[in-house]
């Protein structure tokens, strides 16, 4: 009666997500005085890290090669009954959203997503409604269950085990889908966005594409990814995925600092749950501020420069 | 083809939000509500498009009370042909898809869309339990859909770029931003919209798997602290020492 968690990964590693879903699912199977024991598929090497967070078993799929989520699911639900594991664990991340219904559905298990708390002692969880405006306690009425937890919630939570590696076939028919081709775009060390814990973001206040270089250096400088509001990649001066807000990525780094935005209630439902606001707008008034832990009230082409040199200087002597 | 598309009523996005009853019920006082924006932006707006393109038909359906009658008419003035309105007041996820695979089965439809997630649930978990309800394979989070006879080409973003996906219909997609540009109705399909058929079913009487037992507003935001322009490094620091974050 193990607790389960389900692992991606990109490059043979465990995702950066799936990390944060097994720390916590160790916490989970503490909790309920087990040991925890995952679940991926073909492509993973060796335990793609996860030992570091606690994992006691691994069991490979090695018969899935696509992220294919019906196949996924029969997978999950192979490994949940030779573990007799009734709590499975996901990250609500893209994969995540793909098979975790699937695999409640097969369970006959209650499903809740975007969890941002641990389980009570009846396992009922909170998670963020209203994008983010509110928070809901809800409880399971089933014996099985599966948690999908809100990425970047609960952080990484290292606890060094070994994890023994099994592999497995399990009955799942053929993949639903075929990858025809994989586009990257991203230059070499850019942050993925969901995944970033710094985030500089920038609105219609910088008036245009030709003046987003501040924002980048800034990023570059902080080691930090990079947004926009909705308007901006709207007009196209911003690729669709920097979008934040209620209608884009909902994103909770450590630190976001927002340029020229407003702070329309529909933004703030994407950011809010960012530890550290910093706002930067020349209006005083602007209501980002009222959400804000530290702000700027000034030129964004002056402030910005200013504050990429303070933090340079900052860099060479800590 | 024959498509259908899930659309849920949700508050405007200026909403107050509110509960009641000792915070278990959202508080509908004074709401607005609207066809969730990823349901009606790009679901129902890339099956319509889809529609005038190659032909066949656009459905919806809505599993609520007849309170959604008003957003169901909007989707149609919007141009989806007919209705389907499962009357019953779901607790969660699993009832609404479980009524709505019913409903699919029965309707025999070659591409089921429906919006990424809702904005006042945000759960993002009908397209997928659907999916497994029909059997079918499941795209969430997809950015472009194209159709050539019985296979769609699915675009979606990954970390870093984009994959483009095969999958053979029928199949269940969610859609995400990119996929479709918002459609605004026009005074004749306002008027179409009154006499285009909505069809109320009634539940099979699934059970829930899941209750919202209590809802909470997030505390309240301390002041801002207020930095001089003139002065970045005092940022700097705060951010360091006070603030722990860099
Ligand atoms: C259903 C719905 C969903 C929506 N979803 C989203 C969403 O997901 N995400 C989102 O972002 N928006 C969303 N919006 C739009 C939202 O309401 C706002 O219109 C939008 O966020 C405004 O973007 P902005 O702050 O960049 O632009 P503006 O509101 O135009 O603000 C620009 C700001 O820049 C400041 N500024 C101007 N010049 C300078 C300068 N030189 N230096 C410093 N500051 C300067 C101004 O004072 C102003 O505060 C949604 C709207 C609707 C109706």
């Amino acid at each position: 009666m193990s607790v389960l968690v389900f692992v991606d990964h990109q490059n043979g590693k465990a995702s950066k997500a799936s990390l944060e879903a097994v720390g916590y699912a160790k916490k989970v199977a503490d909790q309920l005085g087990t040991d925890l024991a995952a679940i991926s598929y073909a492509g993973i090497n060796a335990d793609g890290g996860i030992g570091a967070y606690g994992a006691n078993r691994l069991h490979v799929a090695s018969n899935v090669s696509v992220p294919d989520s019906g196949q996924l699911a029969k997978a999950v639900e192979a490994a949940a009954s030779a573990e007799g594991a009734d709590v499975v664990i996901f990250s609500h991340d893209d994969l995540g959203k793909a098979v975790a219904p699937r695999v409640a559905v097969r369970l006959k298990a209650g499903l809740v997503t975007g969890v941002t708390s641990m389980p009570g002692d009846g396992l009922e969880v909170t998670k963020n409604v209203f994008s983010g405006k509110a928070k809901a306690m809800v409880s399971y009425k089933t014996d099985k269950k599966v948690i999908s937890i809100l990425p970047n919630a609960f952080g990484m939570m290292p606890n060094e085990t070994t994890t023994e590696v099994k592999e497995f076939s399990p009955e799942v028919g053929s993949a639903g889908i075929t990858v025809k081709e994989v586009n990257t775009t991203a230059s070499d060390g850019e942050i993925p966005l969901p995944e970033a814990d710094l985030v500089v973001s920038a609105g219609r206040g910088m008036k245009g594409p030709e003046h987003w270089g501040i924002i980048e250096d800034l990023a570059k400088e902080l080691g930090a990814a990079t947004a926009c509001s909705r308007p901006v990649s709207d007009i196209g001066w911003r690729p669709h995925h920097e979008h934040v807000g209620q209608t884009g990525v909902a994103i909770r780094p450590t630190l976001y600092i927002a340029v020229g935005i407003s702070g329309a209630i529909q933004h703030l439902a994407g950011v809010n749950g960012s530890k550290v606001i910093v706002v930067v707008n020349k209006d005083p008034e602007a209501p980002f501020f009222k959400a804000a832990d530290y702000g700027i009230v000034g030129d964004a082409f002056e402030v910005v420069p200013k504050l990429t040199a303070a933090l340079k200087s900052f860099k060479a002597n800590h | 083809m024959k498509i259908l598309v899930c659309i849920s009523k949700a508050p405007d996005t200026t909403s107050k939000i509110a509960f009641k009853d000792n915070n278990t019920a959202f508080d509908e006082n004074g709401v607005q509500f609207i066809v969730n924006p990823y349901d009606e932006w790009y679901a129902l707006v890339r099956a319509i498009e889809l529609k005038e393109a190659q032909g066949g038909s656009v459905t919806t359906i809505t599993v609520g009370g007849a309170d959604n009658d008003p957003i169901i008419r909007k989707a149609l003035a919007i141009g989806a042909d007919d209705a389907i309105r499962v009357d019953m007041d779901a607790k969660d996820a699993f009832q609404v898809a479980n009524e709505i695979a019913l409903q699919a089965k029965e309707g025999g439809y070659d591409l089921v869309l429906c919006g990424k997630e809702t904005i006042n649930n945000n759960g993002g978990v009908i397209g997928g339990m659907l999916a497994e309800l029909m059997d079918a394979p499941y795209v969430p989070l997809a950015t472009k859909l194209e159709v050539n006879g019985s296979t769609a080409e699915i675009t979606r973003d990954i970390p870093g770029g984009e994959e483009v996906l095969n999958a053979e219909l029928p199949l269940v997609i969610s859609a995400a931003k990119g996929m479709a540009e918002q459609r605004i109705p026009n005074m004749r399909g306002i008027m179409a919209a009154r006499s285009k058929a909505l069809n109320v079913v009634a539940p099979s009487g699934t059970e829930a798997n899941t209750e919202v037992k209590s809802y909470a507003l997030p505390p309240a935001k301390g002041d801002c602290t207020f930095i001089d322009a003139e002065n970045p490094e005092e940022l700097i620091k705060k951010l360091h020492e006070e603030a722990k974050v860099i």
